[in-house]
């Protein structure tokens, strides 16, 4: 479990830095994302919903059982787009709205 | 490194659940200056950074506050607080209300009432709780918050909380921050034992990997009576994810079963440990692995699931999806996690006294933190925070601000920052994070011997936790980040000390799993106490305290 960073994607915003519960997310000095452990990551995704370029993706260890695919998430105000990929190709799209409450 | 020096009225020592309530509450009911120090950033800290799936603790329609502290009561066989329960359980619905007001949506049934989840539960959008009540805090503008700085150290002086000091962990700031009175929300303790995942995905933890026991450490260092710590939690989750499973349970009625399709659940009983037990217990006889019966249901709730999963565990979702097996198609399966030690779930952390008062002057605790109050979940962490705010304003109002010496500041600057000079260790911090793990683990009742242990193993357990702490004195730190990971490692060191000495004091099995005495394997009513410790000088002694029943309440005696 962790996150994926894909740098040239990166805009340096700085916003996934400062929301990660165990301060991983950094700037490298030309001004790119990093984690600073891989194994550190709790996979809050946290970092991912703050950014908007979806530079950053969650994806499962395959001590977990992944498969290679990453999650994440675009966010449109009230409505957020959440994304699985295969080899960057998109395999499913979930639309959550943060209006509606969980039905269970 | 530089020495910075603050002072405020009170001083809430972690940003999370109870925390940020705290210092809502003393904004909003008085003029009292208050800081809030958190090691990370409040809007994505602690247990609730991913989302939470219900509001856990409600008093329903047709209940009293009584029935939560009953259930809770008799879910931890006797030993937990019935004053501390009922004092929460008072408190659930307003501190409800409240969230709402804030922006919490909470689902609704056609007259306007909120719809519940069982008897005790309600039902939300949890995906952005931790951004409202972060919201909250930033609009208030008597709030000050430091994020990014790790508490270390309480201040103490005659017996007498008066401030904090804390280390950046960023910058190459030395904090010591005086206050009149202090209150400890740190959460609770995960990774003392081996995970479930020790490889690649070892944080993939339920409980938040970065909640390093660090209050209960600070309390322990300084000498505050502690109680319960070997009840400790072992959550039941997801395979692998180590999702919540409440939501699969109760939100489309899946039943336990085993790998013979029996449902296991009526054999063991239904209290939190012992549903952990019955599925231990299940594969220990060969009936493993344990499921979540979600075959046959509906595309709709294999869609619902998705969406609740993403709100609060989203590998959970991405894994169904990734592995092709839904779980319409597949049934769930699940596992119990390494053991934590949480207050809030169980009943291990501060000691204290009805009004959250620790047995420090001046130093109030809870939340996770706080023991003795079982099952208080988010809303009773609220709850907490609320009633710890309300002491800690009025016992500001005699007191003024003590001074902390140069001279202590001194010694507990170089206390702090002596990794920074050391030289030469042998070993990393991660080696002996994984060497502490593996200890407990093996020898003091982690996953690998099925939660048991005996006094044998936890005398071993005791001698090798004491060697890593003496080799902990030598880890290098190159900068501040590194120093951080150090004084986690030491809190989780000095929690399982502390753990071992309560395991070792129950002589009995009152609880399956959460602690299971194979030298005692029976309940036993000579233990039907509490079990607490004081540690002066780095030697632990242990006391038995009468229960506290219905009626009475527990005040601290100078
Ligand atoms: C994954 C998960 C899901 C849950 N789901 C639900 C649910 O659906 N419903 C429900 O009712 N309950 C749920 N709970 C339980 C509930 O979230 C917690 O009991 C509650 O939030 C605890 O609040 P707290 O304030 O004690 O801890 P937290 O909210 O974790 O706050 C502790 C804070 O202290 C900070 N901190 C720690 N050490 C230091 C230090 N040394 N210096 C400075 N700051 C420090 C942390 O960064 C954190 O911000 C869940 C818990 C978890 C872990
Ligand atoms: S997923 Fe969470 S723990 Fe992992 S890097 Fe992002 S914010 Fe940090
Ligand atoms: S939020 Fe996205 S764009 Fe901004 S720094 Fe992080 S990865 Fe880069």
């Amino acid at each position: 479990m962790s996150i994926l960073i894909n740098q040239n994607k990166c805009i340096g915003c700085g916003k996934c830095t400062v929301v990660c519960p165990g301060n991983l997310v950094h700037l490298t000095k030309d001004n790119k994302a990093k984690i600073s452990n891989i194994k550190d990551c709790w996979g809050c995704c946290s970092c991912l919903k703050e950014c908007l370029v979806g530079a950053l993706k969650l994806f499962l260890g395959a001590d977990v059982g992944g498969q290679g695919y990453t999650l994440y998430a675009k966010d449109k105000g009230d409505i957020s787009d959440w994304i699985i990929e295969e080899n960057e190709t998109p395999k499913a799209k979930i639309t959550l709205n943060k209006k509606d409450a969980n039905k269970y | 490194m530089q020495v910075k020096k603050l002072s405020t009225d009170i001083l809430i020592i972690g940003g999370g659940t109870a925390g940020i309530f705290a210092g809502i509450t003393i904004a909003e009911e008085s003029d009292a200056n208050v800081l809030i120090l958190e090691k990370a950033y409040i809007k994505r800290s602690g247990c609730l950074a991913a989302g939470v799936n219900a509001l856990n603790a409600y008093i329903c329609e047709g209940q009293k506050p009584e029935d939560y502290a009953n259930y809770a009561m008799n879910d931890a066989h006797g030993i937990a607080r019935y004053d501390l329960l009922l004092s929460m359980s008072q408190k659930l619905n307003s501190v409800t209300k409240k969230l709402e007001d804030l922006g919490l949506v909470i689902l609704k049934d056609e007259n306007g009432k909120y719809v519940l989840r069982g008897n005790r539960n309600i039902k939300i959008n949890g995906e952005n709780i931790k951004p409202i009540l972060a919201k909250a805090v930033e609009n208030h503008p008597k709030i000050s918050v430091m994020n990014g700085v790790n508490a270390v150290e309480y201040a103490v002086k005659d017996g007498k909380a008066i401030g904090a000091y804390g280390v950046s962990v960023n910058n190459n700031i030395f904090y010591v921050i005086e206050a009149k009175a202090v209150i400890c929300a740190t959460g609770g303790a995960a990774g003392i034992y081996r995970p479930n995942n020790p490889g690649f995905s070892r944080h993939k933890m339920w409980y938040p990997p970065f909640n390093t026991g660090a209050g209960y450490a600070m309390g322990i260092r300084a000498g505050a009576e502690m109680t319960t710590f070997e009840m400790r939690f072992i959550a039941l989750r997801c395979k692998d994810t180590i999702a919540p499973t409440g939501t699969i349970a109760q939100g489309v009625g899946a039943r336990q079963i085993n790998s013979l399709g029996e449902d296991y659940g009526i054999k063991y009983g239904f209290t939190t440990s012992q549903r952990v037990y019955g599925t231990v217990k299940e594969n220990i006889e060969g009936r493993g692995p344990c499921y979540l019966e979600t075959k046959g249901i509906s595309q709709e709730q294999t869609a619902d699931l998705y969406k609740a999963y993403l709100n609060m565990a989203p590998s959970q979702t991405l894994k169904w999806i990734e592995s092709g097996k839904s779980p319409d198609v597949q049934n769930v399966e699940i596992e119990g996690t390494e053991p934590y030690i949480i207050g809030g779930h169980t009943a291990s952390g501060y000691w204290v006294s009805d009004d959250r008062s620790t047995s420090i002057k001046g130093l109030y605790a809870a939340g996770d933190v706080a023991g003795g109050c079982p099952q208080k979940y988010v809303t009773g962490a609220l709850a907490e925070g609320e009633i710890a705010a309300h002491s800690a304003l009025s016992y500001i109002k005699g007191q003024t601000l003590t001074s902390i010496s140069d001279e202590d500041i001194d010694i507990q600057f170089r206390k702090s920052t002596k990794y920074l000079n050391n030289t030469h260790s042998t070993y990393s911090i991660n080696d002996l994070e994984e060497a502490m793990q593996t200890i407990m683990d093996t020898y003091a009742g982690g996953i690998k011997t099925n939660y048991q242990y005996n006094q044998i193993q936890l005398t071993v357990a005791s001698e090798k936790i004491n060697e890593l702490i003496q080799l902990s004195e030598k880890l290098t730190a190159k900068n501040t980040r590194d120093l951080t990971k150090i004084f986690e490692l030491k809190d989780r060191l000095e929690v399982a000390r502390v753990l071992i000495k309560h395991l070792e004091s129950r002589k009995e099995t009152r609880w399956h799993s959460f602690a299971e005495n194979t030298d005692y394997p029976q309940e036993d009513d000579r233990y039907l106490v509490y079990i607490n410790s004081t540690t002066l000088n780095g030697e632990t002694k242990m006391i038995f305290r009468p229960l506290i029943k219905e009626g009475q309440k527990h005040e601290h005696i100078d």
